[in-house]
């Protein structure tokens, strides 16, 4: 089964092609849409397996030769990138059966959720950097459908708003790709890092290499490109949110991991000392977000800017130790940040406000749900033995072997601001007095409750069985630390 | 006032069919020369536009009863079936395969799984172009 890697994009892409053919039938559109995922999640996890015992997984489309065709390359940190967008999406879907509405399901809802985890899937995949633009526009355009479908009016001014951001930065992924191509020549990823070191990244790759930071961070996120991100986030409804957040800027920040280990690691003394520098201001910037609000949304979704910081400071260090940590982080942000978002959904829905200074005494007649928060609130922070610890530690450590004290302080000291922003959700919505809440009934409310729950169940294995994760997380940041392995399985013996 | 747009209805009815056999000779010119599925794609919707700009909505749509979001699905299926073919060959995804026939008529022609593909992107692109245009018409 030589074709094994491309599964996890084919599957979700089939079955939304499935669900275009009869948009109305919402019990079937429900059950084809969680079979596809699981079928998705079952075929990645195979395929991890294999990376893990025969190495990096490389596919040229069409046999041609590699540089040649589009290359298709699983790495470990991919086929882990894949799995965790996977186990989102099902519990996005899940938690979607009983938040998200008639209406919209009604109108290629789940559709657009498969497209959009095919683009995600495929961007984790791709071996080519054009190939990884298409999947970015394919992610995308099923991510405007998601953000304005509804119709509500901050949908519209929110999705006008994201799609101009979006188109901008698209272009300017095109333009950076045509400099790259009249420079070396090629577009396979693995090509372009031979040839890079051939011609020992003169000054204009340095300024390439600033361009795509410009263009992921615009896609990922990060200071002072964040801007959009916010209020847009904030207007569709959660499980959309909690699907972007989760994702998107994941998607971002996996491509700068990509090309700043894979391309550019000849004039580190540059690039990768403005990549530090911006993601550190990116974390100050997140942190400021994330105290100024009292709206649970913004809180979270700052914490999405602050946590895209941490994962591209480590990722900026070049030391194996914080790659690691930069691996670690990323996963257990993606689940992390799922899992949160679903869980302020189901306080919105209980209270039918996301203002914390309406909210109160929630712990008296939702002990569960406040728990259950207390402790996603704590895996966020890093607290262990949660999920946000080891990814932490590592990359401090890292930073500190890098010798970066500054930087590793910085990141230490933002753990306690993100502590302290989620703690204040947790102390104005569970405890004080009591206030009116939306009755919902048990049914419903266990519809939602239970996918919040087993996810952040999830990252509490994640954090306590982070032993048993090391030689996957070793195998991910060794590609990236030494990409020559990665080369090799693009391109054979060279 | 109901204008009689009699000249305008009867050179569609003769220019219509026209552009469909251009769009079908562009589409199958392809392979050698210039032209494919998606200026093909584009020529067939741009000639169902005409019949629209000539007639209004509703005849279009009794003439040409096809509901064009399931041909847009219809399209892509065909595109990954062609392209997932190959899977079943443990070769990798989107190898063709081509052979030469010798056909009634046509004499010696190479039939390719590419053109597969191709009649897939048509499809879709018929079907892209004539949803949006119709939901656009029809919005009040």
């Amino acid at each position: 089964m030589i074709n094994l890697l491309l599964f996890p994009i084919l599957l979700p892409f089939f079955f939304a092609m499935i669900l275009l053919l009869f948009p109305k039938k919402l019990f079937l559109q429900r059950t084809i849409s969680i079979v596809a995922l699981a079928l998705t999640a079952v075929f990645t996890i195979i395929l991890m397996l294999k990376v893990k015992s025969d190495g990096i997984q490389a596919i040229t489309l069409g046999s041609w030769p590699a540089p040649f065709g589009i290359s298709m390359v699983s790495d470990m940190l991919s086929v882990l990138l894949v799995l965790s967008s996977t186990i989102i999406a099902i519990f996005v879907v899940w938690y979607s059966f009983s938040s998200i509405g008639k209406e919209r399901e009604s109108f290629f809802y789940y559709p657009g959720i498969l497209f959009m985890l095919t683009g995600v899937n495929g961007a984790f995949t791709t071996g080519d950097i054009f190939n990884m633009f298409v999947f970015f526009e394919v992610l995308l355009m099923s991510s405007y459908l998601l953000i304005v479908l509804g119709g509500e009016k901050v949908q519209l001014r929110e999705s006008i708003k994201y799609i101009l951001v979006n188109v901008i930065s698209s272009a300017l992924f095109v333009i950076t790709v045509a400099y790259l191509y009249s420079v070396v020549g090629t577009l396979n990823m693995a090509d372009i890092s031979v040839k890079i070191a051939q011609i020992d990244q003169p000054g204009i790759i340095t300024v390439i290499a600033v361009l795509f930071l410009v263009v992921f961070g615009l896609k990922g996120a990060i200071f002072p490109l964040f801007f959009w991100l916010p209020s847009s986030y904030a207007a569709p409804p959660i499980p959309v949110l909690a699907l972007f957040g989760a994702l998107l800027t994941k998607v971002g920040v996996y491509a700068i991991m990509r090309t700043y280990t894979l391309f550019f690691t000849l004039d580190q003394g540059f690039t990768h000392e403005l990549l530090m520098v911006l993601s550190i201001l990116t974390i100050v910037a997140g942190c400021i977000g994330a105290l100024a609000y009292f709206d649970v949304k913004k809180i979270i979704i700052y914490n999405i800017i602050i946590a895209v910081g941490v994962i591209l400071f480590g990722a900026s260090q070049m030391t194996e130790t914080a790659l690691m940590g930069s691996v670690f982080y990323l996963i257990h942000d993606i689940l992390i940040k799922g899992a949160l978002f679903l869980l302020i959904g189901v306080i919105i829905a209980i209270t039918g406000t996301s203002n914390l200074r309406k909210m109160g005494g929630l712990i008296k007649t939702y002990p569960m749900l406040g728990w259950t928060y207390l402790i996603a609130a704590f895996g966020l922070a890093g607290i262990p033995p949660l999920s946000g610890f080891v990814g932490k530690l590592l990359i401090v450590q890292g930073g500190f072997e890098a010798g970066n004290l500054w930087g590793s302080i910085f990141i230490l000291a933002s753990s306690l601001v993100v502590l302290l922003s989620v703690m204040r959700i947790f102390i104005y919505a569970f405890w004080g007095e009591p206030v009116q809440v939306i009755k919902l009934d048990s049914i419903q409310y266990r519809n939602l409750f239970t996918p919040a729950a087993i996810l952040v169940g999830f990252s509490v294995i994640y954090g306590v069985g982070s032993e048993w994760l090391v030689p996957y997380m070793s195998d991910a940041a060794e590609v990236l630390y030494n990409p020559s392995t990665y080369i090799k399985a693009v391109l054979g013996g060279a | 006032m109901k204008t009689n747009d009699v000249i305008l209805q009867t050179t569609t009815k003769v220019i219509f069919f026209i552009i469909i056999l251009f769009s079908i000779h562009i589409f199958f010119a392809g392979h050698y020369a210039p032209g494919g599925g998606f200026v093909g794609g584009l020529l067939t919707s741009s000639g169902i536009v005409l019949l629209l700009l000539a007639f209004d909505l509703k005849t279009v749509s009794t003439m040409l009863p096809i509901n064009y979001t399931v041909m847009v699905a219809i399209g892509l299926l065909i595109a990954l079936g062609t392209a997932a073919g190959s899977i079943f060959f443990n070769v990798p995804f989107f190898t063709h395969a081509f052979e030469y026939f010798t056909l009634p008529l046509l004499g010696k022609q190479s039939l390719h799984t590419a053109a597969l593909f191709d009649a897939g992107v048509y499809l879709v692109v018929v079907g892209v172009t004539m949803t949006i245009i119709q939901s656009i018409g029809e919005d009040e």
